[in-house]
């Protein structure tokens, strides 16, 4: 798999992008289509959920099967901040992603040390863990999820309309993405991306690989909780569905969907994914056949892996 | 409390058994062919479905099971040959994505066959009163299961450790170019083990299918504890299977019996009231846990 | 005397029924090129992974710069100044020339922290400098740019040796240099290695005994797991034992 490397007309591809999507509300409000801001916003979270899940299984090699668990924890991080009075964005994000990142540090430090099928087991396993962990908490309302009282706010000002939560939302991924493009290219992300193309050759050449491995595992863990309490606060509820390991399938089809390792792979996919559900969804309620065959699909014809359908494309 | 502890230590012994069927399976497909399949569980739930539909139809349990167990390990070998032979070589990436495709596809066909609603199969009508045991009472049928699970795994042992082709498959596990080296048809090797692996699946969800609901998503959590008891035992191992398999049935079904009793008389009420459930339900997490903090490759590892 | 720069005291390896190694004894003395030999499957690949610490002994201990390694892992070894070349070509295929090399210079503990996450690393001045002076001494200059994945075979093996020499090492283990070379390319490694060892200890296993006997100061024979002796090279290609047990009697 190919090295990231920034191109400065994807900047500026990315610059423009932004100033469409600062307006995208207003020209939704326009067009008398308000509904479709919360549909938006749930694109931009699932966007920056599957993007912290490629910075594991893309750039640091990892194939996880348990980063629903983080995205859910963010989610309940928040539920029970909000509950218990801390309402403020600038605490209830970091709390979330500093809990999620915590639980990925324990899952990490244990499965790290484990390769290939066991490592997908693992993390499957411990995801599952945490998922019926929160369906056993009668305090957190086991099986119908936690409900949240009210939205955050943010320095003051409420989130309350779409909108303002919209605008929220995006600087949150733009952010992340900023982060994510920069890391990629900066010291770090040489090592976890030389790290997945050949481990060994790196532990030759004196680096400590796990502990290169177990910090992108906890970043992308935190990054995920950050899109978990962010999608807590757009529908109002800290679901227990959202750590099943089904959800990891899912954010894994849209990475695979985007592109595996490329910067805006889980961002692609997001958009895809849900606004394929959207359509699809709209014919049948058995739409789960018709994305099941056209994964089949994908995966039968791209002998070489999934990657490698998008290696020309997007270079 | 001995009746109860008895009592649960023998549902722990039959859902241990019923895992291992489940486990064995799907412990040789990571092992011999280095494939993750994630589907392990869709052939559990569809085989739970033929079965009742086909005792429903025949109106006899056993006719049931023999029917819709054959029929599965058929729907195994279609799968084995048009999908999972080409998925071997590929990369793990498109072993998950290609099988959680099935998942979705096989949950989705079932709902549209058989409808949202759990389907009823009714256990053997001779076998539905309980059996004194010594004393106590025990439902009949899960001595049955119980008698079935041990003598599948007995044949299991036999011929894994005893025949030919379970040497074959003994060796495909620890080393596989080396087998096929030897001149051993490793391809026709797994077809058969896939197929077989099948078949379980369907007698596990067969016969567990008149104690649990027969409904969509049953083969999802099953196959979780089933990658618990893989990752306890050792991929690709037999024994470890067993032996996984065994500790996962009997702590589950203890913990989640006796350990809200237990915390109760050691902790304050509504501590333990919180405390029992959550802890019962991760019980097994943690002593996976525990177990792969001190042996990362499982309890009996296959490969050297 | 002088302690050794690297002194291993009866390591003994065994997987399952098979005995990999057998008490070995084994010392390098700083500034020597040590030619490791032994027919094939004598367990020569699998001593070089104990003594970088790729796997760990069963008992005996490794003893190096003064430090006792036993218990290190790979990359503290590394750290502590033990370099490794591979039989197999083990390059970053999608890196150039000189990222690969720059690389190995940020793994070195005097290059800094790599637990930088905003910075650019080709802002890092210094490692590239620094790579450029490594990939000068292996005349690979004009292949700076160059992707390793299209780099002819022998200039992948210089790569290599670039790399490994990049992490500053006290002593540098080139496991076959030669393998798979051809008259040229062998030449052209043989003439590396001479230059690289007037700045680096160097232990040598390889099969091109032409090179070997031109090469080592010390030679050391591996049979069957054990060391049958260690000499230099006019004795080794005396001594009956070895002409028995590896050049064969017809030798």
């Amino acid at each position: 798999m190919a090295f990231y490397h920034s191109a400065r007309h994807r900047e500026a591809l990315s610059i423009g992008l932004i100033g469409v999507m600062i307006a995208l509300p207003a020209l939704l409000t326009a067009c008398g289509q308000e509904f479709y801001i919360g549909f938006a916003s749930r694109i931009l979270i699932f966007a920056l959920a599957a993007s912290s899940l490629n910075l594991v299984l893309g750039f640091g090699g990892m194939f996880s099967l348990g980063h629903a668990a983080f995205f859910g924890i963010g989610a309940y991080a928040a539920a029970i901040c909000l509950r218990s009075g801390i309402t403020d964005a600038l605490l209830v994000l970091p709390l979330a992603m500093a809990v999620a990142g915590l639980f990925a540090l324990l899952v990490g430090a244990l499965s790290l040390r484990t390769r290939g099928v066991y490592f997908i087991m693992i993390t499957l396993a411990f995801g599952q863990m945490a998922y019926y962990l929160v369906v056993s908490a009668r305090a957190w309302g086991g099986d119908d999820g936690l409900a949240l009282v009210g939205r955050m706010t943010f320095a003051g000002f409420g989130l309350h309309g779409e909108a303002a939560f919209f605008h929220a939302v995006l600087a949150c991924l733009g952010l992340s993405m900023l982060f994510l493009g920069r890391l990629a290219e900066a010291r770090f992300g040489r090592v976890i991306q030389a790290i997945r193309e050949n481990e060994t050759r790196m532990e030759a050449l004196g680096f400590p690989v796990f502990h290169y491995r177990l910090s992108c595992f906890v970043i992308g863990g935190a990054l995920a909780g950050l899109a978990g309490a962010l999608l807590a606060n757009l529908t109002g509820l800290a679901s227990p569905s959202l750590l099943q390991w089904t959800q990891s399938g899912t954010l894994l089809v849209m990475v695979i969907i985007g592109g595996v390792g490329y910067l805006y792979g889980g961002l692609l996919g997001a958009l895809v994914l849900l606004c394929l559900e959207e359509v699809l969804a709209g014919f049948t309620v058995h739409w789960h056949i018709g994305l099941g065959l056209l994964l089949l699909t994908i995966v039968l014809y791209a002998p070489k892996g999934v990657a490698a359908l998008f290696a020309k494309t997007h270079d | 409390m001995t009746q109860l502890i008895l009592e649960q230590a023998l549902n722990g012994l039959q859902f241990g058994l019923m895992l291992f069927l489940l486990a064995a399976g799907l412990t040789l497909v990571f092992g011999i062919m280095d494939c993750i399949n994630l589907a392990h569980g869709s052939l559990y739930m569809i085989g739970a479905y033929l079965v009742a539909a086909a005792a429903q139809a025949a109106d006899s349990f056993w006719i049931g099971l023999a029917t819709g167990v054959a029929a599965t390990a058929l729907l195994g070998l279609v799968l084995e040959l048009t999908l999972f032979r080409q998925l071997y070589k590929r990369d793990h990436l498109s072993q998950v994505l290609a099988t959680f495709a099935l998942i979705l596809i096989s949950n989705e066909a079932v709902r549209l066959i058989w409808g949202a609603q759990p389907v009823m199969l009714n256990p053997p009508a001779a076998l539905s009163g309980p059996l004194e045991v010594g004393g106590f009472f025990y439902p009949a049928y899960r001595l049955v299961i119980i008698a079935c699970g041990l003598a599948v795994a007995g044949l299991l042992y036999l011929l894994v450790a005893k025949s030919r082709i379970g040497m074959w498959v003994r060796a495909g596990a620890a080393n596989r170019e080396m087998t096929e080296a030897l001149g051993i048809n490793v391809q026709g090797l797994f077809t058969l083990v896939f197929v077989f692996g099948a078949a379980l699946c369907a007698l596990a969800g067969g016969l567990l299918g008149p104690l649990l609901a027969v409904q969509v998503g049953m083969g999802e959590s099953v196959l979780i504890l089933a990658f618990v008891v893989i990752i306890i035992g050792g991929i690709g191992s037999i024994r470890g299977a067993l032996v996984g398999s065994l500790i996962v049935g009997t702590v589950d079904t203890l913990g989640r019996a006796l350990l809200p009793t237990l915390l109760r008389a050691t902790l304050p009420a509504d501590a333990a009231s919180t405390l029992g459930p959550a802890l019962a339900s991760i019980l097994i997490y943690l002593l996976m846990a525990g177990i792969l903090f001190f042996k990362p490759q499982g309890l009996f590892p296959a490969r050297a | 005397m002088t302690e050794a720069l690297l002194s291993v005291r009866k390591l003994s390896r065994r997987f399952a029924a098979v005995e990999a190694l057998k008490e070995v004894d084994f010392t390098v003395e700083a500034g020597e090129v040590h030619a490791l030999i032994g027919p094939n499957g004598a367990g020569k690949t699998t001593f070089i992974h104990h003594v970088t610490g790729f796997l760990l002994a069963d008992s005996g201990s490794i003893h190096f710069a003064g430090r006792d390694v036993t218990a290190l892992s790979m990359h503290q070894r590394v750290a502590a100044g033990m370099a490794r070349s591979y039989q197999i070509t083990n390059v970053f295929l999608g890196l150039s020339v000189l990222d690969n090399v720059a690389l190995a210079v940020q793994g070195r503990p005097d290059a800094g922290s790599s637990f930088r996450f905003w910075a650019p690393v080709t802002a890092d001045r210094r490692l590239f400098e620094e790579a450029q002076h490594f990939i000068a001494q292996l005349g690979l200059e004009k292949h700076s740019a160059t992707l390793a994945g299209n780099l002819a075979h022998g200039d992948q093996r210089a790569l290599e040796l670039a790399m490994a020499l990049a992490t500053r090492p006290k002593m540098l283990l080139l496991d076959e240099p030669m393998a798979g070379a051809g008259p040229e390319e062998s030449a052209r490694m043989v003439e590396l290695i001479e230059h690289l060892a007037r700045q680096v200890t160097i232990v040598l296993v390889e099969h091109d005994m032409a090179a070997v006997f031109r090469l080592a100061d010390r030679v050391s024979v591996l049979v069957n797991g054990q060391l049958i002796c260690t000499a230099s090279p006019e004795a080794v290609r005396a001594d009956p034992e070895v002409r028995r047990a590896y050049l064969g009697d017809a030798a």
